[in-house]
Protein backbone atom coordinates (compact mmCIF):
# COMPACT_ATOMS: atom_id res chain seq x y z
CA UNK A 1 0.00 0.00 0.00
CA UNK A 2 2.61 2.13 1.04
CA UNK A 3 4.83 2.54 -2.00
CA UNK A 4 2.04 2.56 -4.25
CA UNK A 5 0.63 5.76 -2.51
CA UNK A 6 4.25 7.11 -2.53
CA UNK A 7 4.25 6.38 -6.45
CA UNK A 8 0.77 8.79 -6.70
CA UNK A 9 2.49 11.75 -5.40
CA UNK A 10 5.30 11.73 -7.94
CA UNK A 11 4.30 14.68 -9.50
CA UNK A 12 4.56 13.12 -13.38
CA UNK A 13 2.58 9.89 -12.92
CA UNK A 14 0.16 12.11 -10.61
CA UNK A 15 -3.28 11.13 -11.77
CA UNK A 16 -4.75 13.99 -13.05
CA UNK A 17 -8.03 14.19 -10.76
CA UNK A 18 -5.58 13.50 -7.20
CA UNK A 19 -6.35 17.42 -5.91
CA UNK A 20 -9.90 17.45 -6.88
CA UNK A 21 -10.52 14.43 -4.95
CA UNK A 22 -8.05 16.06 -2.08
CA UNK A 23 -10.31 18.99 -2.10
CA UNK A 24 -13.33 17.20 -1.77
CA UNK A 25 -12.00 14.94 1.26
CA UNK A 26 -10.53 18.09 2.89
CA UNK A 27 -14.11 20.15 2.46
CA UNK A 28 -15.68 17.06 3.89
CA UNK A 29 -13.54 16.74 6.80
CA UNK A 30 -14.16 20.68 7.12
CA UNK A 31 -17.87 20.02 7.04
CA UNK A 32 -17.94 17.23 9.74
CA UNK A 33 -15.48 19.29 11.85
CA UNK A 34 -17.57 22.68 11.62
CA UNK A 35 -20.59 20.41 12.51
CA UNK A 36 -18.31 18.81 15.69
CA UNK A 37 -17.83 22.14 16.54
CA UNK A 38 -21.01 23.20 17.12
CA UNK A 39 -20.56 25.69 13.88
CA UNK A 40 -17.73 27.42 15.72
CA UNK A 41 -16.67 30.76 13.47
CA UNK A 42 -13.21 29.55 13.71
CA UNK A 43 -13.56 26.34 12.55
CA UNK A 44 -15.22 27.67 9.62
CA UNK A 45 -14.93 24.98 6.69
CA UNK A 46 -13.55 27.70 3.77
CA UNK A 47 -10.38 28.63 6.63
CA UNK A 48 -10.17 25.07 7.43
CA UNK A 49 -9.95 23.61 3.88
CA UNK A 50 -7.77 26.14 2.63
CA UNK A 51 -4.96 26.06 5.65
CA UNK A 52 -5.33 21.98 5.04
CA UNK A 53 -4.97 21.94 1.22
CA UNK A 54 -1.78 25.00 1.25
CA UNK A 55 0.04 22.33 3.82
CA UNK A 56 -0.60 19.90 1.60
CA UNK A 57 0.83 21.93 -1.59
CA UNK A 58 3.91 22.81 0.56
CA UNK A 59 4.60 19.57 1.51
CA UNK A 60 4.30 18.12 -1.73
CA UNK A 61 5.89 20.76 -3.38
CA UNK A 62 2.81 21.17 -5.50
CA UNK A 63 3.08 24.66 -7.97
CA UNK A 64 -0.38 26.72 -7.34
CA UNK A 65 -0.43 26.48 -11.20
CA UNK A 66 -1.05 22.89 -11.27
CA UNK A 67 -3.35 22.64 -8.11
CA UNK A 68 -5.60 24.89 -9.85
CA UNK A 69 -5.54 23.31 -13.35
CA UNK A 70 -7.35 20.23 -11.36
CA UNK A 71 -9.82 21.64 -9.55
CA UNK A 72 -11.01 24.28 -11.82
CA UNK A 73 -14.17 22.44 -12.06
CA UNK A 74 -15.11 23.69 -8.95
CA UNK A 75 -13.90 26.97 -9.72
CA UNK A 76 -16.07 26.77 -13.25
CA UNK A 77 -19.40 26.08 -10.83
CA UNK A 78 -19.02 29.02 -9.17
CA UNK A 79 -20.76 31.00 -12.13
CA UNK A 80 -23.99 29.25 -12.22
CA UNK A 81 -23.75 28.95 -8.04
CA UNK A 82 -23.82 32.85 -8.36
CA UNK A 83 -27.06 32.73 -10.86
CA UNK A 84 -28.75 30.18 -8.68
CA UNK A 85 -28.63 32.77 -6.01
CA UNK A 86 -31.83 34.36 -7.57
CA UNK A 87 -33.83 31.67 -6.57
CA UNK A 88 -33.08 32.39 -2.64
CA UNK A 89 -33.80 35.87 -3.82
CA UNK A 90 -37.17 35.45 -5.62
CA UNK A 91 -38.43 33.75 -2.50
CA UNK A 92 -37.68 36.85 -0.39
CA UNK A 93 -39.09 39.32 -3.36
CA UNK A 94 -41.73 40.66 -0.94
CA UNK A 95 -39.40 42.05 1.76
CA UNK A 96 -36.96 42.59 -0.99
CA UNK A 97 -39.20 45.22 -2.71
CA UNK A 98 -40.05 46.86 -0.06
CA UNK A 99 -36.07 47.51 1.48
CA UNK A 100 -34.68 48.31 -1.86
CA UNK A 101 -33.90 52.15 -0.43
CA UNK A 102 -32.44 50.59 2.95
CA UNK A 103 -30.85 48.20 1.04
CA UNK A 104 -29.10 50.86 -1.21
CA UNK A 105 -28.17 53.12 1.39
CA UNK A 106 -26.37 50.18 3.89
CA UNK A 107 -24.34 49.23 1.14
CA UNK A 108 -22.93 52.72 -0.06
CA UNK A 109 -21.85 53.52 3.78
CA UNK A 110 -21.01 49.82 4.14
CA UNK A 111 -18.73 50.14 1.33
CA UNK A 112 -17.54 53.59 2.09
CA UNK A 113 -16.43 52.25 5.56
CA UNK A 114 -14.74 49.36 4.07
CA UNK A 115 -12.21 51.53 2.05
CA UNK A 116 -11.54 54.09 4.20
CA UNK A 117 -11.17 51.81 7.10
CA UNK A 118 -8.64 49.81 5.84
CA UNK A 119 -6.69 51.96 3.65
CA UNK A 120 -6.61 54.42 6.74
CA UNK A 121 -5.43 51.49 9.17
CA UNK A 122 -2.62 50.48 6.13
CA UNK A 123 -1.65 53.90 5.66
CA UNK A 124 -1.37 54.17 9.64
CA UNK A 125 0.28 51.05 10.16
CA UNK A 126 2.95 52.15 7.07
CA UNK A 127 1.31 50.01 4.16
CA UNK A 128 3.54 50.24 1.26
CA UNK A 129 1.40 52.20 -1.99
CA UNK A 130 0.54 48.79 -3.74
CA UNK A 131 -1.03 47.84 -0.50
CA UNK A 132 -2.99 50.39 -0.22
CA UNK A 133 -4.21 49.72 -3.54
CA UNK A 134 -4.92 46.47 -2.95
CA UNK A 135 -6.77 47.13 0.73
CA UNK A 136 -9.03 49.56 -1.26
CA UNK A 137 -11.32 47.09 -3.07
CA UNK A 138 -11.14 43.91 -0.90
CA UNK A 139 -14.50 43.93 0.30
CA UNK A 140 -16.35 42.97 -3.52
CA UNK A 141 -15.84 39.51 -4.56
CA UNK A 142 -12.98 38.71 -6.88
CA UNK A 143 -13.33 39.35 -10.21
CA UNK A 144 -15.06 42.99 -9.21
CA UNK A 145 -11.95 43.84 -6.63
CA UNK A 146 -9.45 42.61 -9.57
CA UNK A 147 -10.85 44.93 -12.28
CA UNK A 148 -11.20 47.78 -9.57
CA UNK A 149 -7.32 47.84 -8.77
CA UNK A 150 -6.56 47.44 -12.49
CA UNK A 151 -8.35 50.42 -12.98
CA UNK A 152 -6.37 52.02 -10.00
CA UNK A 153 -2.97 50.44 -10.93
CA UNK A 154 -2.98 48.13 -7.98
CA UNK A 155 -1.47 44.43 -8.62
CA UNK A 156 -4.21 41.68 -9.13
CA UNK A 157 -2.08 39.08 -7.09
CA UNK A 158 -1.87 41.63 -4.19
CA UNK A 159 -5.73 42.38 -4.19
CA UNK A 160 -6.34 38.67 -4.44
CA UNK A 161 -4.85 37.89 -0.86
CA UNK A 162 -7.06 41.01 0.62
CA UNK A 163 -10.26 39.54 -0.69
CA UNK A 164 -9.72 36.53 0.86
CA UNK A 165 -8.84 37.59 4.15
CA UNK A 166 -11.49 40.25 3.84
CA UNK A 167 -13.82 37.24 3.20
CA UNK A 168 -12.37 34.87 5.62
CA UNK A 169 -11.78 36.83 8.44
CA UNK A 170 -15.32 38.95 7.74
CA UNK A 171 -17.39 35.52 7.71
CA UNK A 172 -15.47 34.07 11.00
CA UNK A 173 -16.27 37.34 12.78
CA UNK A 174 -19.40 38.55 11.03
CA UNK A 175 -21.98 36.43 13.26
CA UNK A 176 -20.09 37.49 16.59
CA UNK A 177 -20.11 41.39 16.19
CA UNK A 178 -23.90 41.06 15.03
CA UNK A 179 -24.72 38.91 18.20
CA UNK A 180 -22.74 42.04 20.07
CA UNK A 181 -24.65 44.18 18.55
CA UNK A 182 -27.96 42.59 19.55
CA UNK A 183 -29.30 41.96 15.28
CA UNK A 184 -30.99 38.46 15.28
CA UNK A 185 -32.90 39.98 12.09
CA UNK A 186 -32.07 37.64 9.71
CA UNK A 187 -32.13 40.65 6.83
CA UNK A 188 -29.90 42.63 8.48
CA UNK A 189 -27.69 40.04 9.55
CA UNK A 190 -27.62 38.13 5.49
CA UNK A 191 -26.84 41.90 4.33
CA UNK A 192 -23.48 42.44 6.03
CA UNK A 193 -22.53 39.08 5.60
CA UNK A 194 -22.55 39.94 2.03
CA UNK A 195 -21.47 43.54 2.11
CA UNK A 196 -18.76 42.55 4.66
CA UNK A 197 -17.38 39.33 3.42
CA UNK A 198 -18.39 38.49 -0.06
CA UNK A 199 -19.28 34.85 -1.47
CA UNK A 200 -17.35 33.86 1.49
CA UNK A 201 -19.69 35.78 3.73
CA UNK A 202 -22.64 34.09 1.73
CA UNK A 203 -21.77 30.60 1.99
CA UNK A 204 -22.02 31.63 5.86
CA UNK A 205 -24.87 33.58 6.18
CA UNK A 206 -26.57 30.46 3.89
CA UNK A 207 -25.81 28.23 7.16
CA UNK A 208 -28.32 31.13 9.17
CA UNK A 209 -31.27 30.20 6.98
CA UNK A 210 -32.29 30.86 3.89
CA UNK A 211 -33.39 34.43 4.25
CA UNK A 212 -29.98 35.50 5.46
CA UNK A 213 -28.21 33.78 2.86
CA UNK A 214 -30.54 35.51 0.51
CA UNK A 215 -29.84 38.97 2.18
CA UNK A 216 -25.93 38.28 1.98
CA UNK A 217 -26.39 37.77 -2.18
CA UNK A 218 -27.43 40.89 -2.27
CA UNK A 219 -25.45 42.58 0.22
CA UNK A 220 -22.18 41.54 -2.00
CA UNK A 221 -24.00 42.65 -5.73
CA UNK A 222 -24.74 46.30 -3.78
CA UNK A 223 -21.22 46.42 -2.44
CA UNK A 224 -19.64 45.50 -6.20
CA UNK A 225 -21.31 48.51 -7.50
CA UNK A 226 -20.83 50.89 -5.01
CA UNK A 227 -17.33 50.08 -4.37
CA UNK A 228 -16.66 49.63 -8.28
CA UNK A 229 -18.16 53.49 -8.23
CA UNK A 230 -16.48 55.15 -5.12
CA UNK A 231 -12.38 53.63 -5.22
CA UNK A 232 -11.83 55.12 -8.47
CA UNK A 233 -12.87 58.70 -6.64
CA UNK A 234 -10.97 57.77 -3.42
CA UNK A 235 -7.50 56.89 -4.97
CA UNK A 236 -8.11 60.37 -7.65
CA UNK A 237 -8.80 62.11 -4.28
CA UNK A 238 -5.78 61.22 -2.70
CA UNK A 239 -3.78 61.46 -6.28
CA UNK A 240 -3.94 64.86 -6.02
CA UNK A 241 -3.82 65.70 -2.50
CA UNK A 242 -0.15 64.00 -2.48
CA UNK A 243 0.50 66.26 -6.01
CA UNK A 244 -0.43 69.42 -4.00
CA UNK A 245 1.81 68.25 -0.86
CA UNK A 246 4.48 67.68 -3.60
CA UNK A 247 3.91 71.09 -4.80
CA UNK A 248 4.53 73.17 -1.64
CA UNK B 1 -38.15 26.71 -17.54
CA UNK B 2 -39.84 23.45 -16.38
CA UNK B 3 -38.64 20.06 -16.73
CA UNK B 4 -35.67 18.65 -18.33
CA UNK B 5 -34.53 17.96 -14.49
CA UNK B 6 -30.79 18.59 -13.14
CA UNK B 7 -29.20 19.06 -16.67
CA UNK B 8 -32.06 21.56 -18.07
CA UNK B 9 -31.96 23.53 -14.87
CA UNK B 10 -28.06 23.90 -15.43
CA UNK B 11 -28.20 24.77 -18.95
CA UNK B 12 -30.69 27.58 -17.58
CA UNK B 13 -28.11 28.64 -14.93
CA UNK B 14 -25.35 28.56 -17.52
CA UNK B 15 -27.92 30.37 -20.63
CA UNK B 16 -28.25 33.53 -17.84
CA UNK B 17 -24.58 33.58 -16.42
CA UNK B 18 -24.26 33.61 -20.48
CA UNK B 19 -26.88 36.76 -20.59
CA UNK B 20 -25.21 38.50 -17.74
CA UNK B 21 -21.87 38.34 -19.38
CA UNK B 22 -23.34 39.97 -22.92
CA UNK B 23 -25.13 42.94 -20.84
CA UNK B 24 -22.03 43.75 -19.06
CA UNK B 25 -19.61 43.62 -21.84
CA UNK B 26 -22.57 45.81 -23.71
CA UNK B 27 -23.10 48.59 -21.12
CA UNK B 28 -19.20 48.42 -18.85
CA UNK B 29 -21.38 48.18 -15.86
CA UNK B 30 -18.60 47.48 -13.02
CA UNK B 31 -20.01 44.08 -12.36
CA UNK B 32 -19.24 40.00 -13.02
CA UNK B 33 -21.16 38.47 -15.79
CA UNK B 34 -22.69 36.00 -12.94
CA UNK B 35 -24.10 38.48 -10.72
CA UNK B 36 -25.81 40.21 -13.10
CA UNK B 37 -26.61 37.10 -14.74
CA UNK B 38 -28.47 36.56 -11.00
CA UNK B 39 -30.36 40.01 -11.69
CA UNK B 40 -31.10 38.48 -14.99
CA UNK B 41 -32.67 35.37 -13.92
CA UNK B 42 -34.31 37.37 -10.96
CA UNK B 43 -36.43 39.31 -13.57
CA UNK B 44 -37.06 36.19 -15.51
CA UNK B 45 -38.75 34.80 -12.16
CA UNK B 46 -40.98 37.59 -11.21
CA UNK B 47 -42.22 37.77 -15.35
CA UNK B 48 -43.08 34.32 -14.94
CA UNK B 49 -44.43 34.26 -11.20
CA UNK B 50 -43.24 30.93 -9.69
CA UNK B 51 -39.73 28.90 -9.49
CA UNK B 52 -40.00 25.98 -11.61
CA UNK B 53 -39.56 23.10 -9.22
CA UNK B 54 -35.79 21.64 -10.95
CA UNK B 55 -34.46 25.06 -11.01
CA UNK B 56 -35.23 25.48 -7.41
CA UNK B 57 -33.60 21.73 -6.42
CA UNK B 58 -30.55 22.21 -8.52
CA UNK B 59 -30.15 25.82 -6.74
CA UNK B 60 -29.99 24.66 -3.71
CA UNK B 61 -27.20 22.12 -4.45
CA UNK B 62 -25.03 24.27 -5.81
CA UNK B 63 -25.81 27.11 -3.15
CA UNK B 64 -25.76 24.57 -0.10
CA UNK B 65 -21.81 23.92 -1.10
CA UNK B 66 -20.95 27.58 -1.84
CA UNK B 67 -17.78 27.34 0.83
CA UNK B 68 -16.83 24.18 -1.70
CA UNK B 69 -16.67 26.29 -4.82
CA UNK B 70 -14.38 29.05 -3.14
CA UNK B 71 -12.22 27.17 -2.63
CA UNK B 72 -9.82 27.01 -5.72
CA UNK B 73 -9.29 30.69 -6.20
CA UNK B 74 -8.67 31.04 -2.18
CA UNK B 75 -5.94 28.36 -2.33
CA UNK B 76 -4.20 31.28 -4.35
CA UNK B 77 -3.02 32.47 -1.13
CA UNK B 78 -0.30 30.17 -1.24
CA UNK B 79 1.17 32.35 -4.01
CA UNK B 80 1.06 35.29 -1.33
CA UNK B 81 2.98 33.92 1.74
CA UNK B 82 6.23 36.26 1.16
CA UNK B 83 3.78 39.50 0.85
CA UNK B 84 1.89 38.38 3.88
CA UNK B 85 4.67 37.34 6.25
CA UNK B 86 6.66 41.10 5.02
CA UNK B 87 3.69 43.18 5.20
CA UNK B 88 1.46 41.39 8.39
CA UNK B 89 0.87 43.52 10.86
CA UNK B 90 -0.84 46.59 8.19
CA UNK B 91 -2.26 43.98 6.16
CA UNK B 92 -3.81 41.72 9.17
CA UNK B 93 -5.14 45.08 10.86
CA UNK B 94 -6.65 46.78 7.83
CA UNK B 95 -8.28 43.85 6.89
CA UNK B 96 -9.77 42.57 10.39
CA UNK B 97 -10.00 46.13 11.79
CA UNK B 98 -11.59 47.26 8.28
CA UNK B 99 -14.21 43.89 8.45
CA UNK B 100 -15.10 44.94 12.23
CA UNK B 101 -16.06 48.72 11.51
CA UNK B 102 -17.91 47.89 8.13
CA UNK B 103 -19.93 45.25 9.65
CA UNK B 104 -20.60 47.56 12.57
CA UNK B 105 -21.67 50.45 10.24
CA UNK B 106 -23.61 48.23 7.71
CA UNK B 107 -25.71 46.97 10.59
CA UNK B 108 -26.15 50.46 12.27
CA UNK B 109 -27.00 51.80 8.93
CA UNK B 110 -29.50 49.45 7.81
CA UNK B 111 -31.37 49.10 11.25
CA UNK B 112 -31.38 52.88 11.71
CA UNK B 113 -33.19 53.02 8.58
CA UNK B 114 -35.27 50.19 8.32
CA UNK B 115 -36.70 51.25 11.74
CA UNK B 116 -37.57 54.36 10.25
CA UNK B 117 -41.04 54.80 10.57
CA UNK B 118 -41.84 58.16 9.75
CA UNK B 119 -40.43 58.19 6.08
CA UNK B 120 -41.98 55.65 3.69
CA UNK B 121 -39.99 52.85 2.86
CA UNK B 122 -39.60 52.64 -0.69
Amino acid sequence: MMPALRELWVPMSCPLIIWLLATLIVYQGARLLYGWSGLHPFANPVLTSVTVIIGLLLITDTRYETYFDQVKVLHLLLGPATVALAIPLYGQLRRLRRMLVPLGLAAIVGSATAIVSAVGIGWLLGASPELLLALAPKSTTMPVAIGIAQQTGGLASLTALTVTLTGISGAIMGGAVLSLMRIRDAVVRGFVFGTAAHAIGTAQAFREGEATGAFAALGMGFTGVATALLVPVLVLLLRVQSWTFAAH
Amino acid sequence: MEGGGMLGAFAWLLLFQFAGELVVRGTQLPVPGPVMGMVLLLVALMLRGSAPVNLRATAEGLIQHLMLLVLPSTAGLVLQLDRLTQEWLPLTAAVVGGAVLTIAATALTLRAVLSCPGKPIR
